[in-house]
């Protein structure tokens, strides 16, 4: 037994020795960023992938960092999960060990990028998730207290739930609701949950709760199930790719009450894949691109240049994430991830895209707000603002 | 009991959606005792057919059917002559893996050419009727009068026809009936065409009826529809119509009647049960081993 450690040590170390010389490692500040380019929300991945590109583009042609005598590039590595969780998990690990980023942005979707955020906190490197709102991101699993290296630029299920909760029952009047959700989908299970616990207190009534599971595409049980309760409204904390067959069977069944939806509908995917079926309906998100500051304004002309798109609420945040990091990065004044971890989790204010934002304190969780959209002639408008 | 009704009248939708991809499972084990299960995917490749020719040709319903149906059988025809023929004398486990792989080329084929999920045009007036209190959609009725029809097809096909008659003899013995004149090799091929050509038009319907369609949307319905087969007695026709609707019912009644969240489970529950009463399904002989 003795003999094969010995040499199998031996090996690892001269691997690590063989794989530590021979890069640039020096003059570049490498960030990893983990999307969902393929699977079943491309469109999350494409608008991540692109803000994170013109973050980066927009950091080196303004010269790079300069820490001392040292002058660093950005240097973006852009791995694909799949829209898996045990790719997420692997490509975190790639980007940590192989590529020896100073910190990971992504994934976005909650499946993955919990899986994911497990491996930067035990390898203690800086992980920014976008688009994950599940509280569970930024908790320790096993303890409940916050990690330390997580990190998130959008606001959470819970301030989501309540905030379409309460906008359900004062702005809109409505008191009868009925849930569908997808219950083998973290995101949507937490958001449903909380709306139902939330909606429930203040004196509205759930009569139907209901479920399915990721990728079915058969409805109609439940939806059948929903109208013989009657409710007033349907809350749908689906994804982009899911909510336009729950409305359109809904309507095929004689369902004619509106719905409501939180920050996964943000998509202009769910636009096309919804048409008119869509129109009058709110949902709850992090920007509204016709009702925004000076900043907003520039970053939505550069994205549409750059790439003949109007930037989601993924590409907004996931630029954010970037921009927490750059703010970061030239308060630690080190390459160093420990020394960024620190300088990020202490940043004062930073004004952002998708508004102003700090970290609470000991958590990865910013304070900020959030806006419900009203989907009105194929376009996604400002309804309402709802502060934390 | 108009809640009762509305369920069924769902049930028979899913259902007949199940039983047309079962007949592609159930014909081609039947005929070479061998599961294609690149089928599903092949299902899949059905819907974006559809979608392209509703999209690039604007065709109006039929002539999008035939053509889809057309294209699938023809690719159908295609991965058996270039990937099973091959295979005909190899071990099944060769084949089967074989058909795996086909069936991830076709899903990762599709995912290269464009990754986001499509949404089929209209191609029907979508009407909806209230009878009592039971909605009914023109879509609805045409999937399900379409899946029967196709079925009652093929039932005429397999049973009486000449060439229904060899696809059965040659699932019987494949030794003696080549020496009987029967050319094997157009009747595989003929056996092939028209169970993914069905699985096309499954395909097609799913299309409609849940209009946003992606690479992956075949992997699991492909294995419910497995599942169909197999509870009707796979290889027998009849018995894969029979399991498409049980599946189909046993799971929107499951939902109907249980929290939906226990659905899958109670429906494969049943299912097993099922399985151990009858392990050859419904339908199914057991087919005794030579030694």
């Amino acid at each position: 037994m003795k003999k094969p450690t010995a040499l199998f040590s031996l090996l690892s170390i001269m691997f690590f020795l063989l794989s530590g010389c021979g890069s640039d490692d020096a003059t570049k500040i490498r960030i990893g960023l983990i999307a969902e380019l393929t699977g079943d929300m491309p469109a999350v991945g494409a608008s991540c992938k692109n803000a994170a590109e013109m973050a980066v583009k927009e950091i080196n042609a303004a010269g790079g960092f300069q820490f001392g005598e040292n002058k660093y590039a950005v240097e973006l590595i852009v791995e694909d999960n799949a829209g898996k969780a045990d790719q997420s998990v692997s490509a975190a690990q790639k980007l940590i060990t192989q590529k020896k980023v100073v910190a990971i942005v992504g994934p976005n979707a909650s499946r993955y990028a919990i899986p994911a955020s497990e491996i930067a906190e035990t390898n203690k490197v800086v992980l920014i998730t976008p688009w994950s709102t599940a509280p569970k991101t930024t908790l320790d699993s096993k303890t409940g207290a916050p990690k330390s290296y997580v990190f998130r630029s959008c606001f959470i299920d819970p301030f989501q739930g309540q905030v379409l909760a309460k906008f359900a029952l004062n702005n809109l009047k409505l008191n009868r609701a009925a849930v569908l959700y997808d219950v083998a989908s973290e995101y949507n299970k937490g958001i449903a949950e909380i709306f139902k616990e939330v909606f429930e207190k203040n004196g509205g009534k759930v009569v139907a709760f209901e479920t399915y599971t990721t990728n079915d595409k058969d409805f109609s049980s439940q939806l059948t199930k929903i109208k013989k309760a009657t409710p007033q409204f349907i809350f749908l904390p689906n994804y982009y790719s899911e909510v336009p067959l729950q409305i359109q069977q809904a309507k095929r069944l004689g369902i004619n009450v509106p719905f409501l939806g939180s920050d996964s509908w943000g998509s202009e995917e769910l636009l096309k894949l919804c048409g008119k079926d869509c129109d009058g309906f709110y949902f709850s998100t992090h920007y509204a691109v016709d009702a925004s500051t000076e900043v907003t304004k520039r970053f939505i002309q550069n994205y549409t240049k750059a790439f003949g798109a109007t930037p989601d609420d993924v590409a907004a945040l996931t630029y954010d994430s970037f921009g927490l990091l750059w703010q970061a990065l030239n308060t630690a004044g080190v390459k160093d991830r420990q020394a960024l971890r620190d300088a990020l989790a202490k940043i004062p204010k930073y004004e952002g895209v998708t508004g102003t934002m700090q970290f609470q304190e000991g958590s990865g969780d910013p304070i900020k707000s959030a806006v419900i959209l009203k989907i009105k002639d194929g376009k996604f408008t400002w309804f309402a603002n709802a502060k934390p | 009991m108009t809640y009762i009704l509305q369920q069924i009248l769902n049930a028979l939708q899913l259902g007949s959606i199940y039983a047309l991809i079962a007949l592609g499972y159930t014909m081609v084990y039947g005929i070479l005792t061998m599961i294609n299960f690149a089928h599903g995917d092949l299902f899949m490749v059905g819907a974006f057919f559809c979608f392209l020719i509703a999209v690039y040709l604007q065709l109006p319903f039929l002539p999008t059917l035939m053509l889809t149906m057309f294209g699938v059988a023809c690719l159908g025809v295609l991965i058996e002559r270039m990937a099973y023929k091959p295979l005909r004398a190899a071990p099944r486990v060769s084949a089967i893996i074989t058909a795996l792989g086909v069936g991830l080329f076709l899903e990762n084929f599709t995912l290269a050419l464009s990754p986001y999920p499509k949404n089929i045009p209209p191609l029907l007036a979508d009407k909806t009727w209230m009878i009592g209190s039971v909605t009914i959609s023109s879509l609805q009725i045409i999937i399900i009068a379409l899946s029967v029809s196709l079925m009652l097809i093929l039932d005429f096909i397999v049973q009486r026809t000449k060439a229904g008659m060899a696809m059965r003899a040659i699932s019987w013995d494949k030794t003696i009936v080549p020496l009987m004149g029967v050319p094997v090799n157009k009747i595989i091929s003929l056996t092939f065409a028209i169970g993914t050509g069905l699985g096309g038009a499954a395909g097609m319907m799913y299309g409609l009826a849940y209009p946003v369609i992606d690479p992956y949307m075949g992997i699991m319905v492909g294995w419910k529809a497995f599942i169909s087969a197999v509870v009707g007695g796979i290889g027998n026709v009849r018995g894969a119509m029979i399991g498409g609707f049980i599946l189909g019912t046993v799971e929107i009644l499951v939902a109907a009647f249980f929290p939906s969240t226990y659905r899958d489970f109670v429906a494969f529950t049943l299912l097993l049960i099922l399985l151990i009463f009858r392990p050859y399904g419904i339908l199914g002989r057991p087919s005794p081993q030579k030694v």
